[in-house]
């Protein structure tokens, strides 16, 4: 259950889009469910108070969404952001992909965000709603009455392994400034080292193979922001088609893992909208894990501006050989 | 479409022995777009050209590919070929059928299937190119050589004598180096000191050679003619201008007890100092984690008797900026540590001493003022054993030592044992070696004058364990000849250590992107026919920094490494390398990684107009390339994650088309 209420959160919108100070509000309107949010733009004090939403469903990054958004904007947008959310706010600014100065961004802390797929698995079809309440997350059903389960239970896997409650980039905060978290979001990379590759490689064939080449993946990351990417650029030698073979599937997944190294902030989207429930993240994390311990920790988007370690260099930098040595270790 | 001509060369025996040029060029032929394919013994002979010049004209080529010995050795000389022949030269690709073909196989059928692919790769990439133009870009006529020992100071002395202005940066208070601590230098004997401290003041007095010691370098930046290096002079709170080297300050320093670098730690040496009375720069320098006005603000006694008024205790470390044309590395040699040799008790006795140490103890300036003492007791040795190869030649424990030879050991080992035995006759001298190498112009000879009027004890064999034993080292050894253990009671041993490149030479390659060797020694271009220039363009290689050499090898290879300066600062435009980045500006996101990543500094952003598909316009960030700087590395392409970017004559497309062609 989230701490700042909507209402709150509301206000703030209502008062600041009335004010002038912003000329448009970047938060999620009401879907047919409770548990079914859509990310928008509201431009309408009106339309704020009736389909404005902030509950337990509201896991998008909205920060790629300031590219598009700011673009052909006249004043600023204001932009309401989770403190996972804000790391890729930095990011994006560090790749220059907005312009800072036409966004309000207002920090929001965040308990986590409840999977609805694990809701379901939980209970079942026929979900009626869904309430969050200090007993835990309470489910009406249209079959078996109402059930309640731990909120800890029905978390999305990155809001269970989350990184940091800090907000590391806002122009004001609603709520307690958060702190980093000792994570363990290594620990399923790690369980995935120890594999022999053979096993490593049947993990990867079971997974990625249920790929439909949707690019849900790519289209909600905030690491993919290219002008033309080279899923759809014909000249690439790499666009965009139906998969003919398992091995294109791969491809496409782990040319993308090394499109966003070094600038992936583990915000974790690309897990949480794929519909075939493929834990991409792990590719990510992998990439992240390995350049923390050659490299020493970096956590890509904390500082705005920073270089990461694979486009950055220091006389300090390992060797080739001594990455080699250090492999598996 | 191409027109492509296919080469296949027999480079003699080189090629032919293990590749069927004839099934390649056979092969080759039903390629898409060759018209044409033969095969030739030699094709970087007059007749091979000619035989390329005819090709192209008799069959209208467009496009040529040499299967021939690697792109390093002759892609130039073919480029030269298509440019006479009318084809522009970048429309040549080399397919390398001999270092990474003929010369790694043994078998005819595995070599000529692999030549036979490479061959498809290169034709598949000739497919792909587009004429190159070449841009042109300026010469700085001004040279950095960093290192200021006798390489150093040879090579800035040749340069400046054309001419041009050099600059040397040396890291110690003074230039000199390693030559400048040693007693006699071989063969001829005369003291190294009186050959090498007029050249000293030579440099000091040359007004084309400025002389930053007790400096470092910072940073580089730029390419070949246009190098951006940065210097570090060090804060020696003296300043430099105003100090006469009178040594007042020096005389007067409480702090007496700093051990003496210059003399390896034999005697000591003042927080303030000076390393050696003919020291260029003769300027005094305060080491700051000695002295106490620095440490605490107690003191001040230098700046008091300084007449000139030169100390300041406030000084800063300097940044200097300074664009140069060519760098010329000298950063030399330092004998290895002998912490790891136990067996020689080294670290348990004071009597076991190093060459470089039993140097200082024989010249005339040293702790002993030139008497042979040994430093325990200050008495005179009577027996004093020499091992060889301490740490050379260590193959079997390349963990304590190194596996190469260190080359000059042999022959300083007898000057040694030589002038041991012509001072002091009443003392025994033996010499435990592996072997005496001794090649070079009057070497041997000094050798076997050692052995022969001098009667060193030479024995072939090495040192199994030193034992100091009341004021004697019970030396154990073997003698392979008589083949028989002997048992020496000496009062001296000098162990020869091996010589490993100065520990600032990593750094300093990766600053250059030179290339070195797993030993850390330098790379030459090519080991035999360009041996004083590093595969980098515009960095060149003086002394012992590029392995291990004597005196008249290294001033040899310093005079060499001069001329390749000279004759590169004479010119006063390069031209360029066509082969550069350029992005796609419709690509392109602005993310500035490609500018963060260019080691050149070739990569800028603007704010460009695009026309956007609804007719309005909107500004876009894009990045530039600066064609005059972009060295065509290509760390460019591979970081830009739209591939906007990509590296002309090296696209992703044509690499994807070799890598296909490889695989099909």
């Amino acid at each position: 259950m989230q701490k700042i209420t909507r209402d709150v959160i509301l206000e703030k919108a209502i008062s600041m889009l009335q004010s002038g100070e912003v000329s448009a509000v970047l938060g999620h309107r009401t879907g047919e469910f409770s548990y079914d949010v859509t990310p928008s733009v509201f431009t309408d004090a009106q339309d704020l108070k009736a389909n404005f939403v902030w509950n337990d469903f509201c896991g998008a990054n909205f920060s790629k969404y300031l590219i598009s958004k700011t673009k052909k904007l006249e004043g600023k947008i204001l932009v309401f952001l989770k403190p996972c959310d804000t790391y890729s706010f930095n990011q994006l600014l560090t790749e220059h992909r907005f312009e800072r100065e036409k966004v309000y961004a207002v920090g929001i802390p965040c308990e986590g965000m409840v999977d609805i797929a694990k809701v379901k698995a939980e209970i079942g079809d026929g979900i009626l709603s869904i309430e969050s309440t200090d007993a835990g997350v309470v489910v009406e059903t249209l079959y078996d009455g109402t059930k309640t389960i731990a909120f800890e239970d029905v978390l999305l896997e990155r809001c269970a392994n989350c990184k940091s409650k800090k907000h590391v980039a806002y122009d004001e905060l609603l709520g307690d400034e958060g702190e980093v978290i000792d994570s363990n979001r290594f620990d399923e990379v790690e369980r995935l080292e120890a594999m022999t590759p053979d096993e490593r490689f049947a993990f990867w064939q079971g997974e990625l193979s249920r790929c439909i080449r949707c690019n849900a993946c790519r289209d909600v990351c905030p690491a993919c922001t290219c002008e033309k990417c080279v899923f759809d650029n014909p000249n690439s030698g790499v666009e965009n088609k139906a998969p003919t073979t398992s091995f294109e599937e791969k491809m496409f997944h782990i040319i993308r893992a090394f499109h966003v190294a070094g600038r992936c902030t583990d915000c974790g989207e690309c897990s949480r909208v794929c519909p075939q429930n493929i834990p991409l993240h792990l590719l990510n994390r992998k990439f992240i894990k390995d350049i923390n311990t050659f490299y020493g920790e970096y956590q890509a988007g904390e500082v705005e501006g920073s270089r990461a370690p694979l486009v950055d260099y220091t006389l300090e930098d390992l060797e080739a050989e001594d990455v080699f040595k250090k492999e598996g270790e | 479409m191409q027109r492509i001509g296919v080469f296949v060369c027999w480079c003699g025996s080189n090629i032919a022995g293990t590749v069927d040029v004839q099934a390649v060029s056979e092969a080759l032929k039903s390629e898409p777009g060759v018209v044409y394919s033969t095969n030739y013994q030699y094709m970087c002979s007059q007749a091979g050209q000619d035989m390329i010049i005819e090709a192209v004209k008799e069959h209208n080529l467009s496009g040529i590919v040499v299967c021939s010995c690697s792109p390093r050795m002759h892609e130039a000389t073919f480029r030269k070929t298509a440019a006479a022949a009318g084809l522009n030269p970048y429309m040549v690709e080399i397919a390398n059928i001999r270092e990474q073909c003929s010369w790694v196989h043994k078998d005819m059928l595995t070599g000529t299937e692999k030549a036979i692919i490479l061959g498809k790769a290169a034709v598949a990439k000739v497919n792909l190119n587009t004429p190159l133009i070449p841009g042109e870009s300026p010469v700085t006529k001004r040279a950095l050589v960093i290192g200021g020992g006798i390489a150093g100071i040879q090579t800035a002395l040749d340069i400046a004598d054309a001419g041009f202005p050099v600059d040397i940066v040396e890291t110690k208070p003074t230039i000199g180096g390693k030559m400048a601590q040693l007693d006699k230098t071989f063969p001829t004997l005369d003291c190294a000191a009186c050959i090498l401290t007029p050249k000293m003041v030579d440099v000091a007095q040359n007004d084309k050679i400025r002389i930053f010691s007790y400096s470092e370098i910072e940073e580089i930046k730029g390419f070949v003619g246009n190098f951006d290096v940065t210097i570090k002079k060090k804060a020696r709170f003296v300043k430099e201008e105003i100090c006469t080297g009178c040594g007042a300050c020096v005389e007067k320093c409480p702090m007496k007890k700093i051990p003496n670098e210059f003399n390896l730690g034999m005697d000591n040496r003042r927080a303030i100092y000076i390393p050696f009375a003919q020291a260029v720069p003769k300027v005094a320098t305060i080491d700051p984690s000695a002295c106490n006005m620095l440490k605490n603000g107690k003191c001040g006694i230098c700046s008091k008797v300084c007449a000139a008024g030169a100390i300041d205790y406030t000084q800063k470390d300097e940044f200097v900026n300074e664009k140069y044309g060519a760098i010329v590395v000298a950063t030399g040699f330092n004998p290895i540590s002998m912490d790891k040799f136990d067996e020689y008790a080294y670290n348990q006795s004071k009597d076991v001493i190093t060459s470089l140490e039993f140097e200082r103890l024989t010249n005339a300036a040293g702790p002993t003022a030139g008497k042979l003492l040994r430093p325990s007791d200050l008495e005179h040795p009577h027996t004093i054993v020499f091992v060889q190869c301490v740490g050379s030649r260590c193959a079997s424990c390349a963990e304590k030592g190194k596996e190469y030879c260190s080359k000059i050991c042999c022959m300083y080992t007898a000057k040694h044992a030589m002038l041991v035995r012509d001072k002091y006759p009443d003392t025994e001298v033996y010499v435990f070696y592996i072997d005496v190498r001794t090649p070079g112009k009057n070497f041997d000879e000094f050798y076997r004058r050692a052995v022969e009027e001098y009667g060193v004890k030479y024995i072939k064999g090495m040192v199994g364990k030193v034992t100091p034993e009341g004021n004697k080292l019970k030396v154990r050894a073997s003698d392979l000849i008589a083949g028989k253990q002997l048992n020496i009671d000496a009062d001296l041993v000098v162990l020869a250590a091996a010589i490993e490149p100065d520990k600032s030479a990593r750094p300093l390659a990766t600053m250059l992107t030179a290339s070195m060797d797993t030993n850390d020694f330098f790379t030459e271009a090519h080991p035999k026919l360009r041996p004083v220039e590093s595969p980098t363009a515009g960095v060149f290689l003086s002394g012992a920094c590029q392995g291990p050499k004597d005196i008249p090898e290294t001033v040899s290879q310093a005079s060499a490494a001069a001329s390749k300066v000279i004759g590169l600062l004479c010119k006063d435009k390069l031209t360029g390398n066509p082969c550069i980045a350029s992005p796609n500006e419709l690509m392109c996101n602005g993310c500035s990684t490609c500018e963060n990543v260019c080691p050149y500094g070739a990569i800028t952003y603007i704010d460009k107009e695009f026309m956007n598909h609804d007719r309005t316009k909107s500004l876009r960030r894009v990045a530039q390339v600066n064609p005059a700087v972009c060295q065509g590395c290509g760390a460019c392409t591979v970081a830009c994650m739209s591939g906007a970017m990509d590296l002309r004559g090296f696209m992703n497309t044509q690499i994807c088309a070799e890598v296909d062609a490889i695989c099909r």
